[in-house]
């Protein structure tokens, strides 16, 4: 009863895979953004901000389909990627993260930008007086102090990552042990006959894997807190 | 030699300074608030950019439009000490006061952590955080954090600024051990005149973004026409003192100054340690004959010099008294009363009580005392 089917291992390792990816990729650049967001001027701010956004606002097999139609091995983007390095991205799991990666951008980068923001400036100038260059007071004061507001937009993004769906199945479709992710592998079931039992197992992994997530971001969240004010 | 010759525009507030003096010692940075102090010294840092002007440092050119040169903060070498601690809240203590020093290259540290940890008195607290810190720790924190970067000049914004009364008294004592014990010199921001008189031996005046004068803090506090800058509450002089005696009995300390002696409440510093003092003009009284018998203790002989034009129930008449100059505020009444001209001979009746305790700092240079008793 409590161990896994191959099935149930397949698709949870996949999940966490694909989430995972998706986070430690697109880290770097939400950090590179919501500095941009935050911090820089420059002409095009507002439209890189609703680009940004975007996601959160459209139905997610939008999303997904668009990516199709600008990474598929016919569209610019996926012709290029093929031709220069071999990469093929829809239909295997890398397209799957990248989906995932996506759709969990916008609160990816509102959590950093957030933290990024609430970082005092006079702290940043003080550490520059003291003859830290402009990249070393990033990385011993900004990063450090903005450190919580990272593990909280990385834990999202990574909640949100094993939750995708939309973008997901229609950009990397629902091939078993590639892209057929927790909540894919629990919609096949649902459209099977006889798969109930099955489909509930597969929702309350959904449901501990989710809140766990959850736990872990409120725990590291609270543990750097404690670090900064003790 | 510290050379600023800068200006900017700042919405509708413009600075245009232009203070040239020698750095040594403690340069002090007067004005009322908003009249331009921090701007000036965040545009010496490097965190403010003037439109246009130079600015260097003992021959080091920190700015110069003309040329292109615009050193960023980090290069400059200046430690600045902000109103506001600054520390860095996920670091501990130590960590902050070696941020700087750890950019310092090792053959440049002439200014090492030990020495400045005895000297703050910070050995207590080197594992805290700066969120486990009194007001008063947190700055002395800050001054030593800025001092260990081993900088060409020190910078002060205001660094009492943000204590209260206790927490300042803390802290002063540590500047004034810093100007005596460190060959750094100190560009020190304030508008608080007894820290100035207590500390900087050069004072440049600024007002409305300008740079009204510099001088000695003793010309500039007994010049007649820079009173409305110094403020009216603000007037009086500062006189340099030796400590001449003590009376234990009546707790009270005998200081020699150019022009005779006066007893203020007792000061625990020992006989011959040079200090100043500052007589506030409403604490000054005249008699044309010295009085047999009162309460006053210190009667000086003095001459009028010269006598103040402002309009008013007040005037203030500014003295001489064997080469010291200091302050009189008198009614226009008694004025007239005393038929008062520049050049009567008239006695100065101070308070003991007047001498305000708070400015008996120490003298910052030796030699400067005028004396005539030792």
């Amino acid at each position: 009863m409590l161990t896994l089917t191959p099935l149930e291992a397949e698709a949870l390792n996949l999940s966490l895979r694909v989430a995972l990816w998706s986070v430690a990729t697109s880290l770097p650049v939400g950090l590179l953004i919501a500095w941009l967001l935050a911090r820089r001027d420059f002409i095009g701010k507002t439209a890189l901000n609703a680009l940004v956004h975007l996601p959160l606002v459209l139905p997610p097999v939008v999303v997904g389909y668009l990516l199709l139609v600008l990474l598929g091995r016919e569209g610019p983007l996926g012709r290029l990627l093929f031709s220069l390095f071999g990469i093929t991205l829809p239909f295997t799991w890398q397209g799957a993260a990248l989906a995932a990666a996506v759709m969990a951008f916008p609160l990816m980068v509102r959590a950093m930008r957030l933290s990024l923001e609430a970082v005092d400036r006079r702290l940043e100038a003080a550490a520059r007086t003291l003859g830290a260059r402009p990249i070393m007071v990033f990385a011993t004061i900004t990063l450090p102090l903005m450190a919580p507001g990272i593990v909280v937009g990385a834990v999202l993004a990574f909640a949100r990552g094993l939750g995708e769906f939309g973008a997901t199945i229609t950009f990397a479709a629902n091939i078993p042990g590639e892209t057929r992710t927790l909540p894919i592998a629990l919609y096949t079931l649902i459209q099977s006959p006889g798969g109930e039992a099955a489909a509930l197992r597969l929702t309350v992994i959904s449901v501990v894997l989710s809140l766990a997530a959850l736990v872990a971001s409120e725990v590291m969240a609270r543990r750097l807190r404690a670090r900064m004010d003790g | 030699m510290l050379e600023i010759a800068v200006g900017k525009h700042l919405g509708k507030f413009t600075i245009d300074a232009n203070i040239t003096c020698e750095t040594t010692g403690i340069v002090a940075l007067f004005g009322r608030s908003g009249a331009g102090k921090t701007s000036i010294v965040n545009m010496l840092a490097g965190l403010l950019r003037p439109d246009h002007g130079r600015i260097t440092v003992n021959g080091t050119t920190l700015f110069d439009s003309s040329q292109g040169i615009d050193l960023p903060p980090e290069r400059r070498r200046l430690g600045y000490v902000f109103q506001e601690d600054r520390l860095f809240p996920h670091m501990t203590v130590r960590a902050n006061l070696h941020y700087g020093l750890r950019r310092v290259p090792p053959g440049e540290r002439t200014i090492q952590a030990d020495q400045v940890v005895a000297l703050l008195g910070l050995e207590g607290c080197l594992e805290r955080r700066p969120h486990h810190l009194s007001g008063g720790e947190k700055q002395r924190v800050a001054l030593g954090r800025a001092l260990l970067a081993n900088p060409r000049l020190l910078l002060m914004d205001e660094p009492l600024a943000s204590l209260d009364q206790p927490r300042k008294d803390e802290v002063l004592p540590f500047i004034e051990r810093l100007r005596d014990e460190m060959a750094i010199p100190i560009v020190y921001v304030s508008h608080s005149m007894p820290e100035i008189v207590r500390l900087a031996d050069t004072m440049v005046l600024i007002s409305d973004g300008r740079v009204e004068a510099v001088g000695t803090v003793d010309d500039l506090t007994s010049r007649l026409d820079l009173r409305p800058l110094t403020g009216r509450y603000e007037a009086g002089a500062v006189i340099e003192a030796r400590v001449a005696g003590h009376d234990r009995d009546f707790g009270l300390t005998e200081l020699a100054f150019a022009g005779g002696r006066l007893r203020a409440p007792h000061v625990n510093l020992p006989v011959g340690t040079r200090l100043r003092l500052r007589i506030r003009a409403r604490d000054v009284a005249l008699a044309l004959e010295a009085p047999q018998r009162s309460s006053i203790l210190n009667a000086i002989p003095a001459t009028v010099r010269d006598i103040g034009t402002e309009e008013g129930p007040q005037v203030d008449l500014r003295l001489d008294a064997g080469g010291a100059t200091f302050w009189a505020r008198i009614t226009r009444r008694s004025l007239i009363d005393l038929g008062l001209q520049p050049g009567t001979a008239v006695t100065a009746l101070i308070k003991a009580v007047a001498i305000d305790r708070y400015s008996l700092g120490r003298s910052a240079g030796p030699g400067r005392f005028l004396g005539d008793d030792n």
